[in-house]
């Protein structure tokens, strides 16, 4: 199941939702598409058991375009990872609501692209808009290549257990 | 109404925090205040957690069934929608809404044991007035200290100015300057509008016909979401399936004003249009402006009054005053920095 977050209408929030849009072009066997506008709130519901990726646009402060692939139920979401918005949870804290509730998936893989504008628009900043592809075939050859993929590291944080790439 | 109030119930179970005058924080183990967020009080309070979040999804139920999409419906235009249901498509939503009611009265409950700092100003608290409803998109406006105004005098009434250490501007009353709008305002001005139900509710948490403690509002929030929630039902049990989905529109070159009673409070919205209906200017004043002298009002007095307090606790309970208006701000735990200049 891949789950693309955000709002269309804040430029680079749409990111998560663009992806989503580019993975159903390519008619991938076996997977559920889902575009997902608001919080997350019925994700526990939607996700009960499944093999999840969600996509969504973070603001931490690194580079524009900077994708990192979390893996969320080795560990929790980086607080630096914002995922927040002005009028209720992120998606960050509806995941690690679900955790505490016993409500994870069997399998949850977070691709958080860094936005650079979240102003209003429909257009996706350059550096982001580059990030679409890099991120459309990572997690088709997730997908296609089994639970065997992962991601090099440019840059990423010591741990191991998230790996982030600048484009 | 209650998809908006289901925005109020995300807020719910997230508390402000510890404060040592409160008798329930000086016994041991934590009450619902002490947490930072909902997501730390999952722990220990999983079902309330939930049931807060399960209201919120009832509510959002309301927009995805007649609005064809959670957020930014796409079935409602301008005089109405593009597709209304049949009776019986309401059967399954209003099983949620049932449930929603029997866990809004619940909420009220759980709100009403929790302890509060006694905390009152002499506030004018202005809200719509309708003769039928309890205020939601019709109305007068109207304040305790005698405003009583048609919508399209609002701009007559109140007006927006600089304030110097700030890039947000301040809403005022021409005259009397702060004025308080949201839940509060609505239920001192509106009491006898509430449904019974909700009326009960109210008087078994506690409440009396009046509540000016702003820490409470949380209280008269949940008291609220019991309306919506019941008026909800009642509007489905009267409903008939009407012959057109939406009345006819034929724009003309005019101004158009309006008041909406949404969670926080009155938003003002005035448009300008074309004889096409384009939208040539608007001006749209939500309530968390409106509100922000008077919060800053209650940060002066609330810490003149809990000054001594160590820092750490202060300023928790200073976020939890600001909190009290659910302001549009982004749900970070600690977004306050607190400086005090001791003389």
């Amino acid at each position: 199941m891949v789950i693309g977050i955000g709002n269309e209408y804040r430029s680079d929030d749409g990111v998560g939702l663009r992806v989503l849009r580019a993975l159903k072009q390519k008619a991938l066997a076996g997977t559920v598409l889902i575009e997902c506008t608001n919080e997350g709130i019925d994700l526990p519901e939607t996700w009960k058991a499944a093999s999840v990726i969600v996509i969504d646009a973070v603001s931490s402060g690194a580079q524009p375009g900077t994708i990192c692939r979390l893996d969320a139920l080795a560990q929790p979401i980086p607080a630096e990872l914002s995922f927040q918005s002005t009028h209720s949870f992120g998606i960050t804290e509806m995941i690690e609501l679900a955790r505490i509730l016993g409500q994870l998936p069997a399998r949850l893989i977070v691709y958080a692209i860094e936005g650079k504008d979240f102003s209003m628009g429909t257009a996706l900043s350059t550096e982001v808009e580059s990030s679409v592809q890099q991120v459309v075939a990572q997690v088709t050859s997730e997908i296609q290549g089994g639970h065997q993929y992962r991601s090099t590291a440019a840059n990423g944080p010591s741990s191991g257990m998230s790996a982030c790439s600048t484009t | 109404m209650v998809a908006g109030m289901s925005h109020e119930v995300a807020v719910l179970p997230v508390p402000g925090g510890n404060d040592h005058n409160l008798p329930l924080a000086g016994r041991t183990g934590q009450t619902p205040f002490d947490y930072p967020d909902a997501v730390r009080m999952a722990k220990d309070y999983p079902d309330i957690v939930k049931r807060g979040l399960q209201m919120k999804k009832a509510g959002n139920a309301i927009v995805s069934f007649l609005g064809g999409r959670e957020v930014h419906p796409i079935n409602v235009r301008v005089g109405g929608f593009y597709r209304v249901p049949a009776k019986q498509e309401f059967n399954q939503l209003a099983e949620k809404l049932k449930w929603g009611r029997d866990a809004a009265l619940e909420t009220v409950q759980w709100t009403a044991q929790l302890a509060f700092p006694e905390f009152e100003q002499d506030y004018e608290f202005v809200a719509l007035q309708h003769p039928g409803e309890y205020p939601f998109n019709e109305g007068r406006l109207v304040s305790n200290v005698g405003l009583d105004i048609a919508v399209r005098e609002y701009e007559d009434h109140f007006v927006e100015e600089h304030v110097p250490y700030s890039n947000a501007l301040h809403s005022i009353h021409k005259g009397r300057g702060a004025y308080f709008v949201g839940p509060l305002a609505r239920y001192n001005l509106n009491f006898d509008r509430l449904s019974p139900l909700s009326q009960e509710a109210a008087r078994n948490a506690g409440l009396g016909q009046q509540c000016r403690n702003p820490f409470k509002s949380i209280i008269v929030r949940s008291v609220e979401i019991v309306y919506a929630f019941d008026e909800a039902l009642r509007i489905i049990e009267e409903y008939e399936k009407p012959e057109q989905p939406a009345v006819e529109i034929h724009p003309r070159a005019a101004t158009g004003y309006a008041c909406t009673e949404v969670p926080r409070g009155i938003l003002y919205h005035r448009y300008r249009i074309d004889d096409e209906g384009l939208i040539l200017d608007a001006k749209i004043i939500p309530p968390t402006s409106q509100n922000q002298k008077i919060i800053e009002n209650d940060l002066y007095r609330y810490v003149e009054q809990a000054i001594d307090l160590p820092e750490d606790v202060l300023t928790w309970q200073c976020e939890q005053a600001i909190r009290n208006y659910d302001p549009c701000i982004s749900c970070a735990t600690h977004f306050l920095k607190l400086h005090i200049e001791r003389e």
